[in-house]
């Protein structure tokens, strides 16, 4: 290469779009340890004062100054949900390609093409039957209606499918000579084969699912089953002269940590799996 | 493709579908098909007796100039969302593939913004935004520009864009760069031979060959801006002042959660669910063209 000089555009550019992103992030953290009626005053700072850090414990123990819930049972309700959606729809997409891709049974075609269907019906797209439904079967305020309905993924099946019917006829084969059956031969070649998929999947899911919505806001009104998102919003709606601000930024900066801290750490498969998945 | 070898037997597999099976009927067909009957029926105000209306839900909502507005406003807000979040992730892309020092970091630190829930990115733009307690906002009315979102339609609308934009931008960043990162050295450095400097470079080598992953994207993002920024617009401004942050999604909420209107709310979630199989339509016949 000839290049040897710093190329100060790039540098530019990129270091624009960095402080874009981590601009209002450091705004909240900051404001998170200031006062909140200086802040209703229009004097929100990008100082922080280190001598008030203890609103994140304090937040973490207590929660808002009129809610009852304390921010960790929020977290912690985010944290189930994230994992209860990425694990199950991990589980129930890996055993439904295999039993497409390595078994031929009535149906086959139907039953695979009714799960690709849902690919094309998101959760905002269909609110209020599906809200109907859960009535119907008492799951309104429940973990398993936070969960349950959003683990049918016609993506990740797809995905499984593909990795599935790229593994050579002859590594199967070799696996019946050895006397594998079907459960061993799942949980001996396919599971280790499809490790990185599977790794992949777990962080869009678990981001998925920390971040959900308008279905929690409509299948929990119990405020025991609050995520971290559904209390900051929550917060945000009583809008006046009363909005504890600082709280809001405790809170909206602790409810990013866990899912950036999941992207970051498996930042390599998670590139690699976004772009397989989603061609 | 098929498998030439299978395993024997149909119980096992069938047990192992019927999760998935499950849930997809329930959670999925079911209501889909409970939305196209509320579509095309009505009940009386007492929720005692249900008829069959045929088209009128529709003919309703398509004659309701509020709602023709809303899907007018959908329409623009969707183009400019993709526009904006697809621009500013080419450009980063592109200077991300650059050979700099450091671009590791920058790569984990233009990712990263991925994780932000729609609506917790709409609580930072509050901070950032808000004319009274915003650190840009506040500045902005000093300088006597008038700057208030809850009152003004058109700063609402350009505010709600800017933050669903925002939270796009880290993964079409992750695209194009896989994009850029498969462009062959070799045609890069033909097209230095034949003298292709800088924009001409870009404009008539890298983003003709950056066109699949565009259109992929472009795709995913109509979808996006169109349905998953319910918890961003609520955040910020409930879909007002009045109507002018008002969504499809915003208004099936509204009318139907809000309002409780049954039916029209259905014939509104049938609308759509057509237009979410005409986009998923349009990709998967992208792709088909793309891998043959």
């Amino acid at each position: 290469m000839t290049r040897t000089r710093t190329d100060w555009l790039a540098h530019i550019v990129l270091g624009l779009g960095v402080i874009l992103f981590a601009f209002p992030v450091w705004l909240i953290f900051a404001g998170a340890t200031q006062d909140a009626g200086a802040i209703n005053r229009g004097d929100l700072s990008l100082l922080p004062r280190l001598s008030h850090l203890g609103i994140f414990l304090s937040v973490l123990r207590h929660g808002a100054a009129d809610s009852k819930i304390p921010v960790w049972h929020m977290l912690m309700i985010s944290a189930l949900m994230a994992l209860g959606i990425a694990i199950g729809k991990i589980v129930i997409s890996f055993i439904s390609a295999y039993a497409v891709v390595f078994f031929r049974f009535p149906f086959r075609r139907i039953a695979f093409w009714t799960i690709f269907i849902t690919l094309m019906l998101p959760v905002e797209v269909r609110i209020i039957p599906t809200y109907a439904v859960m009535a119907n079967f008492g799951m309104i305020n429940s973990f398993a209606g936070l969960t349950v309905p959003l683990i049918a993924s016609a993506t990740a099946t797809l995905l499984f499918r593909q990795v599935f019917i790229a593994i050579p006829d002859e590594l199967v084969e070799a696996a019946r000579m050895d006397g594998a059956g079907p459960i061993r031969f799942l949980r001996d070649i396919l599971v280790p084969v499809s490790a990185a998929n599977i790794a992949a999947l777990f962080v869009i899911l678990f981001v998925y699912g920390w971040n959900q919505y308008l279905w929690p806001l409509l299948v929990a009104t119990d405020p025991r089953l609050d995520t971290i998102v559904i209390g900051i919003v929550q917060l945000i709606d009583t809008g006046s002269i009363l909005t504890p601000w600082n709280t809001m930024m405790a809170m909206s900066l602790l409810a990013i940590i866990p899912p950036v801290v999941v992207v970051v750490a498996m930042q390599r498969w998670f590139v690699k799996g976004l772009t397989e998945v989603e061609k | 493709m098929e498998r030439r070898t299978i395993f024997g037997g149909w119980f096992l597999p069938a047990a192992l579908v019927l999760p998935q099976l499950l849930v997809t009927i329930l959670f999925f067909l079911l209501p889909a098909g409970e939305a196209i009957y509320q579509s095309l029926t009505a009940t009386d105000a007492f929720g005692l007796h249900t008829r069959f209306v045929g088209w009128a839900n529709f003919a309703a909502l398509f004659a309701d100039p509020t709602y023709l507005a809303t899907l007018l406003r959908t329409a623009i807000f969707c183009a400019l969302v993709t526009l904006l979040a697809l621009a500013l992730a080419l450009v980063l892309a592109v200077f991300a593939d650059r050979e700099i020092r450091g671009r590791a970091i920058y790569r984990t630190l233009l990712i990263w913004p991925y994780a932000v829930a729609p609506a917790v990115s709409a609580v930072l733009w509050v901070f950032v935004m808000h004319p009274q307690v915003g650190i840009l906002g506040r500045l902005l009315n000093r300088a006597g520009l008038h700057w208030d979102y809850t009152l003004n339609p058109i700063q609402a609308m350009g505010l709600v864009i800017v933050a669903s934009a925002w939270t796009q931008v880290s993964y079409n960043f992750v695209f194009f760069l896989a994009g850029l990162q498969s462009i062959s050295p070799a045609v890069i450095e033909a097209a230095r031979m034949d003298g292709a400097r800088g924009f001409h470079r870009f404009r008539t080598i890298i983003f003709p060959l950056l066109m699949p992953t565009t259109f992929f994207l472009l795709i995913v993002n109509l979808v996006y801006a169109a349905f998953e920024t319910f918890g961003t617009i609520m955040a910020l401004t409930r879909g007002g002042p009045g109507q002018a942050t008002e969504t499809l999604v915003v208004k099936v909420y509204r009318d139907g959660v809000v309002n409780l209107d049954l039916s029209g709310s259905a014939a509104q979630s049938v609308v759509l669910m057509l237009l979410v199989i005409a986009l998923t339509a349009l990709q998967f016949r992208f792709l088909d063209r793309r891998t043959n």
